[in-house]
């Protein structure tokens, strides 16, 4: 290992990084090309159905890589993750809503159907200015961040660490799928937002807007990765995992560990707030069972399938998983996919506790010390600490 | 002579006349019968009236057959039957059986609704002179509801013999609400009358009330509306007291979801998210046994539940012992990797039940001791619900004496304190691991089979309870069972106070809130541990 | 208002007393559910000094230390570092910053990061989440992390991961990381549990190294490692300070042999 001073985003690529970067930017360009430009006819063809299921898993990749910067390296679980996903996603939503104008059922310039259909008069106040993308993109960032501050400012400040901060979470998110399932709340209820027609002019249902949005999601998830490697290979990143390993010691040595989870959980909510945002239009809807508190573990077992603290583990694994779930609830296992989900949760954390590509790395580095020092005694690795 | 004794004469004669239909001359039985033989409602009427008057003693027979439709006429003969199930007659009058043949023109008395509730009244003012206090006391009431002016004779007549004091109180209410509701009272009549509703209280006395300060004079009116407002004040209070009722209810429920957690999370420190589908275990054990009685022995229904309790601790305290074994102690000191674990197995859980039961809600039946409810004070209480109290109260004070004088309790207490010391102490600590699982596991089960009582069969059962369940536990603080106890019943009452001023989802999104910043202020709960021992 | 005025020192011996301390603890009391950790403890330690601090199981020692650094609050008392400073008023994270380390009983780590990122760490700089993120490490900084690893013995092993290390080089990096931290006050909590004879002696010896530029003060259980410390003893016996002196003194004294020693 070298300590020389190099830049820090020069030193956040290692090759593991590089070769992820490259694979996501290969699809990011590759996927579009063959959904557009060659013939459906062809074998090589990609349909726009894959390429919108494609652009989900996206979505959900870089949602796994904000769970995992904050689990992976700082020990935090939060098991309300889901939130701030649906937070983004909810903005994104209601710009997309306000662009609907005059095309909705009721043809009101201003208001969304569902209002309409509630009786409403006036536009709430929340909705405010949602009819300008760079405002509502904003707050994609904005509303998960803002939460996720003030959530952590409390909860970290009182030294709320462990299972019971995943439990605080899981009820955050449970409180806010029961606020968001009511009418009143003024977010659309039970049915949530959707009938979308245009995002930023253009059509969503638009093969190329579609494409284009899938483009993006891979962009969204390079750069996130690109962020998540600076963090966690900045001297911060080493805070962070040394909180991971020891809070205490960590506190005594002077830092305040409570700031540096505040930096990190909020960084995190406001990546899976876009994540959330680009997630809606390629679904073409959002509603409260985004806020399911099952939702949200589950995006944790994609996290500890791939691999914690390994980041692109967390992409691969939020791919795999939702793959899978594709491949059982589409088909005749349907009723089969709870007991493999719930099979997964089980075999990674008693028989593969570091994931798939935490083991893949471990098994490298133990052959290399192995070649390398011979002599010394056997280096075992830790495992990741809670 | 002024226009208001003028009114006052008017309504006197009025009500003489009312009065007069029945009380003033006690017609036999015959002549009243005779009227039903009129086809006519309004002759009904008058009949029934009489017959009710007549203080003959199968008055009650034969206005009881009116009421099922069992009294006949025939024109022609002028003379009433009745005819019993099997479709013989006897004549009214004596209850004989008649010898010639039937008439050809037989008939029913026809009845209309207006009917029903003079035949009702009439029927109460016949048990106002019963032997049985029990019965005048509900005939009181029957004449309170219907408030039929023809029943007052009868009940003035009660009132003056009757010697049990609550009979009494319950007709002078009856004859109260008469008085309010007939013309021709005095104000002298009515503001007593207003008295003894005010005395009364609850939403019937309000509802007699509620219309007289629009129609009567300014004193009475003026009295109606202090009557009125006391009794909505009395009823705001007792109101309280049946949300504090509704609280423990779900308090209870709270504390018997939570109480087997309390032992997994607090005292092992394992954190199950499979908890909620061992109550739900608990639950189709339940059905499974209602089930099988159903099938062999349905005499023994009412003991459904107590044969399920014993099965469901087993069961779940068995599923529980081997998730234990195969899962759980893999998972040791890492209690993220535990609750992400439980969790996948919690998904099995429900799918495996989904399989095998189907995912639609079961039928769970309420043994016949537990349906029904009674009234206490202003509050209406139902029987389910305060054997669940007292059953969830059973399962604490148990629960609490097997960790406290059992040989098991002892030596879970002393792994949870010191792992280490208890094992050089010859405890096996893995068996001991097992059983404390099991225990919880246990009583989660039973918890299902309280639960069934009053919430859907469904593999969804435990999914419910789930969060509530951890909520109560670290608001209790983790480790203390007392601390379990207080923040179930806290967070019961809660709830049902803030829901009529909030709503049902605000009022639990609220104390969802509430406990989140709760536990950012203590984060080791109500009863915290102190000391050392937390760090361990 | 000043320390001293909150204090209430008024006689001027005392005041002179106080202000030879580094550390002056005064009516200390600590009670956790009834049961009094400390119980009215007073105690001062002058700088430059390296104070033992013995006593039996329960006697409060590592409340006393927990108290300092801020992982306690006391019920009561005062405690005064550098003779401005209120610890009581403090957290964790500030305390340290002032200049107190801490050692644990069981070595505390990071185990996933080498021996080097260990040190680094621990290394004297701007603790902020913002300049750590955009920290570059500078040679002179590099250097101190060499040349501590040479003081703590770890030089070999600078590459290794901490987890990997053995319970004595985790000892030792423990106080390399304290060292690294440049404190005025170290605190450490039974050094010489668990080691081997040998390693014991190098412990102590490593100790009194670092006495010559930093105040330390000791908790020890193991008797033999204290004569070697020889240095001044305190024993504590249910929260307050029982007899204080030489280690002869303090190993003849009637009470102490009544309470630990035993006869």
């Amino acid at each position: 290992m070298t300590h020389a001073a190099t830049h820090p985003l020069i030193r956040s690529l290692d090759r593991g990084a590089v070769l992820f970067v490259a694979a996501m930017a290969t699809i990011a360009v590759a996927v579009p090309v063959l959904n557009l430009a060659v013939p459906p006819t062809s074998a090589l063809h990609v349909s726009t159905y894959l390429v919108a299921l494609f652009g989900k898993y996206a979505c959900y990749a870089l949602l796994a890589l904000s769970i995992d910067l904050i689990w992976g390296y700082c020990g935090i679980l939060s098991l309300g993750h889901g939130a701030f996903f649906a937070l983004g996603g909810y903005a994104m939503g209601m710009y997309l809503m306000r662009q609907i104008g005059t095309r909705g059922v009721y043809a009101n310039p201003i208001l969304p159907d569902f209002m309409v259909f509630l009786n409403w008069h006036e536009l709430p106040f929340a909705w405010y200015g949602f009819q300008h993308f760079a405002y509502a993109a904003l707050m994609v960032v904005l509303v998960p961040g803002a939460l996720a501050f003030v959530f952590g400012w409390f909860a970290f400040r009182s030294r709320v660490t462990g299972v019971y901060l995943s439990i605080i979470t899981q009820a955050l998110t449970y409180a806010l799928m029961l606020g968001f399932f009511r009418n009143n709340f003024g977010f659309g209820g039970n049915n949530g937002l959707t009938d979308f027609k245009d995002i930023l002019g253009f059509k969503v249902e638009a093969e190329t807007t579609r494409a284009a949005l899938f483009s993006i999601s891979c962009l969204a998830v390079i750069l996130g990765f690109f962020v998540c490697r600076t963090v966690v290979s900045s001297k911060l990143g080493k805070v962070l995992i040394a909180i991971r390993d020891a809070e205490a010691r960590t506190r005594f040595l002077g830092y305040r560990v409570e700031s540096y989870k505040l930096f990190v959980f909020t960084l995190s909510a406001c990546i899976a707030g876009i994540a959330g945002a680009l997630y809606v239009p390629q679904v073409g809807i959002i509603n409260p069972s985004e806020f399911a508190p099952g939702n949200s573990i589950e995006e944790v077992i994609w996290v500890a399938i791939g691999g914690r603290g390994t980041l692109a583990g967390a992409a691969i694994g939020a791919v795999l998983v939702n793959y899978a779930k594709t491949y059982f609830t589409s088909g005749i296992l349907a009723p089969y996919w709870l007991y493999i989900l719930g099979g997964l949760f089980i075999a990674v954390t008693v028989l593969l506790p570091r994931g798939i590509v935490g083991s893949l790395l471990h098994w490298t580095a133990l052959r290399r010390d192995r070649a390398s020092a011979a002599a010394e005694e056997g280096v075992a690795e830790p495992l990741p600490a809670e | 002579m002024s226009f208001g004794r003028a009114c006052l004469v008017a309504l006197l004669f009025v009500f003489a006349l009312c009065v007069g239909h029945t009380a003033a001359r006690a017609a036999t039985v015959d002549e009243a019968l005779a009227h039903f033989t009129a086809d006519d409602f309004d002759q009904t009427e008058i009949g029934i009236n009489e017959v009710a008057a007549s203080g003959n003693p199968r008055a009650e027979i034969i206005l009881r057959a009116l009421q099922n439709g069992q009294l006949m006429f025939s024109a022609a003969r002028k003379a009433v039957y009745i005819q019993d199930d099997s479709g013989k007659l006897v004549d009214a009058a004596t209850g004989q059986a008649i010898a010639d043949p039937s008439p050809d023109d037989l008939d029913n008395v026809r009845i209309n609704n207006r009917l029903r509730g003079t035949i009702d009244a009439a029927l109460g003012t016949l048990t106002l002179l019963s032997k049985n206090p029990a019965t005048r006391y509900k005939a009181a009431q029957a004449v309170f509801k219907s408030h039929e002016p023809s029943a007052l004779p009868t009940l003035e007549k009660a009132i003056a013999q009757e010697a049990d004091n609550s009979v009494k109180q319950a007709m002078e209410q009856a004859r109260a609400a008469i008085l309010l509701n007939m013309p021709g009272v005095s104000d002298a009549q009515k503001l007593a009358a207003i008295a003894v509703l005010r005395d009364r209280g609850d939403q019937d006395a309000l509802a007699l009330l509620s219309d007289l300060p629009a129609r009567e004079s300014p004193t009475v009116a003026h009295a109606a509306l202090d009557a009125i407002h006391a009794i909505q004040a009395r009823l705001a209070e007792w109101d309280a007291v049946q949300n504090a009722w509704y609280g423990v209810s779900l308090g209870s429920v709270l504390l018997l979801a939570a109480i087997g957690l309390a032992i997994t999370f607090g005292v092992m420190g394992v954190i199950n998210m499979a908890h909620g589908e061992m109550v739900m275990l608990g639950a189709y054990v339940t059905f499974a046994v209602q089930e099988a009685i159903r099938g062999y022995d349905p005499a023994l229904f009412d003991y459904s539940l107590a044969i399920a309790i014993p099965l469901a601790f087993l069961f779940s305290g068995i599923v529980g012992i081997l998730i234990e074994r195969s899962i759980i102690r893999f998972l040791y000191g890492r209690p993220l990797e535990t609750l992400l674990a439980t969790w996948g197995l919690s998904l099995v859980l429900q799918q495996a039940v989904r399989t095998i039961f189907g995912a639609d809600n079961r039928n769970v039946g309420n043994p016949s001791f537990m349906s029904g409810a009674f009234n206490l004070g202003g509050i209406t209480v139902t029987n389910n619900r305060l054997w669940i109290v007292c059953f969830a109260l059973v399962v604490f004070v148990a629960l609490i004496g097997i960790l406290r004088f059992t040989r098991l309790g002892l030596e879970m207490r002393a792994v949870t304190q010191n792992r280490a010391m208890a094992a050089s102490m010859g405890i096996r600590t893995s068996r001991i691991d097992a059983l404390t699982f099991g225990l919880g596991s246990g009583i989660a089960g039973i918890a299902g089979v309280a639960l069934s009582q009053i919430d859907n069969v469904s593999p969804n059962l435990g999914q419910g309870y789930i969060i509530d369940s951890f909520m109560v536990v670290v608001f209790g603080g983790v480790g203390n069972l007392w601390g379990t106890f207080v923040g179930s019943f806290l967070l019961g009452i809660a709830n049902k106070f803030l829901e009529p001023y909030a709503g049902a989802v605000l009022g639990k999104i609220t104390i969802l809130v509430l406990i989140i910043l709760f536990i950012q202020k203590r984060p080791r709960g109500l009863f915290a541990l102190k000391g050392r021992a937390v760090e361990a | 208002m000043k320390v001293q005025e909150r204090l209430e020192i008024k006689e001027a011996a005392a005041m002179a007393a106080f202000e030879r301390t580094l550390l002056f603890i005064e009516g200390v009391t600590v009670s956790f559910d009834g049961f009094r950790a400390l119980n009215n403890l007073s105690l001062s330690v002058e700088p430059g000094e390296m104070r033992a601090i013995i006593g039996p199981n329960g006697a409060g020692k590592t409340t006393m230390m927990d108290v300092v650094t801020g992982k306690t609050r006391p019920d009561k008392g005062a405690i005064i570092f550098d003779q401005k400073h209120d610890l009581a008023r403090l957290d964790e994270a500030e305390i340290a910053l002032l200049g107190i380390g801490r050692k644990f009983q069981k070595p505390t780590v990071f185990d996933s990061h080498t021996v080097f990122d260990n040190i680094e760490l621990a290394l004297k700089a701007d603790r902020r989440a913002r300049a750590t993120l955009f920290w570059k490490e500078s040679a002179n900084e590099s250097r101190s992390v060499e040349e501590l690893l040479k003081t703590v013995r770890l030089s070999a092993l600078r590459d290794r991961l901490a987890g990997s290390l053995s319970h004595g080089q985790k000892q030792w990096l423990e106080i390399g990381m304290l060292l690294a931290q440049d404190p005025k006050l170290l605190l450490v909590d039974e050094p010489a549990a668990g080691m081997t004879d040998a390693e014991t002696r190098q412990t102590a010896e490593l100790l009194r190294e670092i006495n010559r530029e930093h105040t330390v003060i000791v908790v020890e259980h193991d008797m033999a490692f204290v004569r070697e410390l020889g240095v001044k003893v305190t024993c504590l016996h249910e929260g307050s300070v029982l007899a204080e002196g030489s280690i002869d003194d303090v190993s003849t004294n009637e009470r102490v042999v009544e309470v630990y020693l035993g006869r």
